[in-house]
């Protein structure tokens, strides 16, 4: 029973990475451009779109495949320098409407590019066979997938607290005019660090591509959940996306096992009890 | 009667607005009233809407979620009650406002940008639960078979509501008496001290108003509009759908109210009639509305903030003053 109860817990952790990836992108864009990218979801969604026709091209190589990843830098780098650059100086309420314009045009695009398909690769090679866990056979490309999450975590962590760069997004987070007076490039700072986010979410929906079908609503979907994570986590803590992520994919896991009807409710749930207790998140600051 | 009074020219032209639409299924075709009913109902869930974003500052992705609830609300009471028109519409409405109470507690206490994630985040809750709960919601085949029962006016009778026509005249009749609601309402006190908030919220703060009572207090109102908007659609349809909770949903009065413009009153219900004749031209050239609304969407926020009431108010008033003294 307990090995069973710890063997879901693992199907649990491993689905939460995609979260994880997604949610890191959105809140590391809001922790410096202090904008919240509605059409995050839409770059996950873009990320297993172009990575599907890069696999028909590449004849099936799943990791030749993902060299169409770099499409997602151009596609974000475009949005930042030519449309959210110039709406950095207005309202909030304009910022957002600007990035939910993007994900009317980018749904809509999706749909007419590739059409209203459900499609889902074969695993790829090397990775398309189980391993023995706690007595199971448990799925190697789901051991991959937590692999690579904990390792952009790791790598991100590095980033951002141990190298010059990563000390000067810190510097712009903090105090964007103080920064550019120092002599900091903060719009190219802010390009980066926006294309960064969008790769993250774009690797996420590439790797997802052999668990879960494609389809034109997948980014919608992730982004209501990327939401939840990081109300629940504190928006703009990476540590609190990470641990939330987590939570919520355990929360998924078991949910369905135990309280199949409610399984859809219950990051809601959880999500209005933090508002209530905890409204800054877990692990996020309170403003004002 | 002054003929060069601005006020004179709008009272004029309201009448003559008026007149067209009172006479509108007597001179043509049938598809015009049902477009006219359309844009009424969409004018209500947009005034609705920019109750909280033009007035109060609050930008609701999530609006669809009381619309549906108006919908499904007011067609459950048609379909399994033997109501009369009237209390099935307001029914669904009440639906739609106590559902704004619960959701708008967990949404107006933050800052602007939680605002618009959670709005979103619970109104496609709402979503998958209509999709979910097939024994009431009737699932992806959504409620059909609604009746449209008759309304029952006290003293006199009850009046047949299955003829188009009829049902436009009490649509009109419940829309113009909401809008001039809502009208009352924005220019009370109540109204003013929403406009305060979203011109300082701190100074209103100061000023001794409680700032999440006032925007609950719109959250709700402005849920209510929503959910009436959906309450006259269903027996307009005799169906609702389960996309009437999407999101794409909620995206239809924002879209109306930044095409007519979030500063003027009248704002989102000109947008709704843009809304709905550009849609219906789009749609017969491409299904891909929602790709074309966007680029237009992007071009308002980027240059036309003020829609187009607003650029009809500055361009009137660069005339004035080239005409005027100096």
């Amino acid at each position: 029973m307990i090995e069973a109860l710890l063997f879901q817990g693992l199907v649990g952790l491993s689905e939460a990475m995609y979260l994880w990836m997604v949610a890191a992108g959105l809140s590391l864009i809001f922790g410096v451009l202090r904008v919240l990218n509605f059409a995050h979801g839409s770059f996950y969604m873009l990320g297993a779109y172009l990575t599907l026709t890069a696999l028909r091209a590449f004849g099936g190589n799943f990791w030749l495949a993902l060299a169409a990843l770099p499409g997602i830098c151009v596609i974000a780098w475009g949005m930042e320098r030519f449309f959210l650059r110039h709406v950095y100086h207005l309202e909030v309420a304009y910022q957002l409407l600007l990035t939910f314009a993007f994900v009317l045009i980018f749904d809509d695009l999706t749909r007419l590019v590739w059409g209203p398909v459900y499609q889902a690769p074969p695993t790829p090679r090397g990775l398309d066979r189980a391993v023995s866990v706690l007595g199971r056979p448990f799925p190697l490309y789901n051991l991959f997938i937590l692999g690579v999450g904990v390792a952009l975590g790791v790598g991100l962590w590095l980033l951002l607290e141990r190298t010059r760069w990563g000390r000067l997004i810190r510097a712009a987070a903090m105090d964007r005019e103080m920064a550019s007076a120092l002599g900091i490039r903060v719009p190219r700072l802010y390009t980066a660090v926006f294309v960064l986010g969008a790769l993250l979410a774009g690797l996420g929906g590439a790797l997802s591509l052999p668990i879960h079908a494609v389809s034109p609503g997948m980014g919608e979907l992730i982004i209501i959940e990327a939401f939840i994570v990081v109300v629940v986590g504190g928006l703009g803590s990476l540590t609190g996306a990470f641990l939330s992520a987590l939570l919520i994919g355990l929360l998924h896991a078991y949910g369905i096992v135990f309280l199949p009807v409610f399984e859809m409710a219950l990051a809601f749930i959880l999500m209005a009890v933090v508002l209530i207790l905890r409204p800054w998140g877990l692990f996020g600051v309170r403003e004002g | 009667m002054r003929l060069d009074s601005p006020r004179t020219w709008s009272r004029g032209l309201l009448g003559l607005l008026l007149a067209g639409l009172l006479l509108l299924p007597l001179v043509t075709p049938r598809f015009y009233p049902y477009l006219a009913m359309q844009v009424l109902i969409l004018s209500l869930m947009a005034l609705g809407f920019n109750l909280l974003f033009g007035y109060t500052g609050l930008l609701s992705f999530g609006h669809a979620a009381f619309y549906a609830a108006g919908a499904y609300g007011t067609g459950l009471l048609l379909k399994h009650t033997g109501v009369s028109l009237l209390p099935a519409v307001l029914g669904g409405a009440v639906a739609a406002t106590l559902l704004a109470v619960v959701i708008g507690c967990f949404c107006v206490r933050h800052l602007a940008i939680y605002f618009a994630m959670l709005t979103l985040a619970f109104g496609m809750m709402i979503h998958s639960v209509v999709w979910k709960w097939r024994d009431v919601t009737g699932g992806d085949d959504g409620l059909i078979g609604i009746p449209r029962a008759a309304l029952a006016l006290p003293g006199l009778g009850s009046v047949p509501m299955a003829d188009q026509t009829a049902y436009y005249y009490f649509v009109l009749a419940v829309s113009l008496a909401a809008i001039v609601a809502l009208r009352r309402v924005v220019r009370s006190p109540f109204g003013m001290v929403l406009q305060a908030i979203r011109e300082n919220e701190e100074r209103a703060a100061f000023a001794g108003f409680t700032v999440w009572r006032y925007r609950l207090g719109a959250f709700v109102l402005s849920g209510a509009y929503a959910g009436l908007a959906g309450a006259m659609l269903a027996p307009l349809e005799n169906t609702v759908a389960p996309g009437v909770a999407h999101w794409t949903k909620s995206a239809e009065p924002v879209l109306a109210t930044l095409l007519g413009g979030p500063y003027v009153f009248s704002g989102p219900i000109v947008g709704s009639v843009l809304f709905l004749l550009l849609k219906e031209a789009v749609v017969r050239v491409t299904q891909y509305w929602l790709l074309v609304f966007g680029v237009v969407l992007l071009a308002l926020v980027l240059g036309f903030r003020g829609g187009f009431v607003g650029a009809l108010v500055a361009w009137g008033r660069r005339l004035g003053r080239g005409l005027g003294p100096g």
